[in-house]
């Protein structure tokens, strides 16, 4: 019993240290910052709402790849009634040029790496 | 009642393997007639359905210049950001220069004049009717599309394992045996010549027949190139197959043609006006 204080000092440590996600959550406010990306200004919407592509633009590539590849069809049409070409570097990289500041500030904070930019070509400012 | 069961069990018994007996003699009559039907179904609706086929005429005489082959060629490069690797070993060619008794071994004989047998010949994906390179594919990333004939590759799907390969008896495919990026054409600034993406390192390629082009409205890289090139007019031609009145079924009918190794019952696409 003579290490009484020890102990109990070294858990308390402990606890500290190891719920440090827990009060660290209480002791901060607000939210993380969400990413700065830099929105196109010649179009107003994408194909889909926003809140849909940030979820399912992964599913819609999917969708219109194997579309286009597979089946030959071009022509997309939105659910608000819009005709798109199918196409991630025309119609995509068309409103969206830049990787560095509007697909890559997102895949960095939700820390995902898509590997599109290994084979797909990114557009070079022409 | 013991008696009573046992008679029971006999008759069912019985009954039993006569009814397995009349299912057996009843299958083996029914079912190759039924495959039979669904066979002739199957052919019927796909016979009906008349799908477009692209087909290239490429005429050997005019490409013995190597002027109008090697327009062909850089054109494909450019178009689709071919890698040069040096090492021919891990080469990538879509569409290639090889020499007469390779590219129709059945076409020579041990008298063949040598000028004949190393003439140079255009060679490229034949675009097969029934192409061998689909039927081994186990991810289905290659296939024949039905809208167009084109033998078609998902690189996304792709794994690699270079069955197609082995297949294809034309060496059609190449695999990128490393990261093709570092050896593909820029130009001046540094920048591809397309936008058409460079593939990864373990994913087999081929001709598409530029099918990204093609859904554009234009013409394949190679066709549009020797067309400019000086006696490269007619060189190339492309064209829809099924429909009788395009320039390349006007051309099968009139010129004498031959496709590569005809015995193997692929249905090569690309003819050779002789």
């Amino acid at each position: 019993m003579r290490d009484r204080k020890w102990i109990i000092a070294g858990l308390a440590v402990f606890c500290v240290v190891v719920l440090f996600p827990v009060w660290y959550g209480f002791t901060t406010r607000g939210e993380a910052a969400p990413p700065d990306v830099v929105l196109p200004t010649n179009e107003k919407s994408c194909v889909e709402p926003t809140e849909w592509m940030i979820a399912n633009h992964p599913t819609l590539l999917n969708e219109w790849r194997n579309a286009v590849i597979r089946d030959g069809r071009t022509e997309y049409v939105s659910s608000t009634g819009v005709t798109y070409t199918m196409s991630f570097t025309g119609t995509c990289l068309g409103c969206h040029p830049t990787r560095a500041t509007f697909c890559q500030r997102c895949h960095d904070y939700a820390d995902v790496q898509p590997t599109c930019w290994d084979c797909h070509v990114e557009p070079q400012g022409k | 009642m013991s008696n009573h069961k046992e008679s029971d069990g006999n008759t069912s018994r019985r009954r039993f393997l006569k009814e397995a007996g009349a299912a057996v003699v009843g299958l083996s009559w029914g079912l190759p007639v039924l495959s039979a039907g669904c066979r002739a179904a199957a052919q019927e609706s796909s016979a009906k359905v008349p799908g477009k086929q692209w087909a290239m005429v490429v005429d050997m005489e005019k490409c013995r210049r190597e002027g109008v082959r090697q327009a062909a060629i850089e054109a494909c490069d450019r178009a689709h950001n071919i890698p040069h690797i040096p090492d021919s070993d891990d080469e990538v060619k879509w569409v290639w220069t090889t020499e007469f008794q390779h590219a129709f071994p059945e076409d020579v004989h041990e008298r063949t004049p040598a000028a004949q047998r190393e003439a140079p010949v255009l060679v490229m994906c034949n675009h097969c009717t029934d192409p061998a390179c689909v039927k081994v594919c186990p991810t289905k990333a290659t296939w024949k599309r039905e809208s167009d004939g084109i033998v078609m590759i998902d690189m996304h799907r792709c794994i690699g394992c270079r069955y197609c390969m082995a297949a294809c008896p034309y060496g059609a495919r190449s695999f990128n045996w490393r990261d093709p990026r570092p050896y593909v054409e820029t130009d001046a600034n540094g920048d591809y010549y397309s936008d058409y993406p460079t593939r990864a390192r373990g994913v087999v390629e081929k001709c598409d027949f530029c099918a990204e082009r093609l859904r554009d409205g234009q013409l394949p890289a190679c066709v549009e190139a020797v067309a400019k090139v000086a006696g490269g007019a007619g060189a190339l031609t492309f064209g829809d197959v099924t429909d009788a009145d395009s320039a390349v079924s006007r051309l099968l009918r009139e010129r004498e043609t031959i496709v590569r190794r005809p015995e193997l019952g692929t249905g090569p696409n690309v003819y050779y006006i002789v």
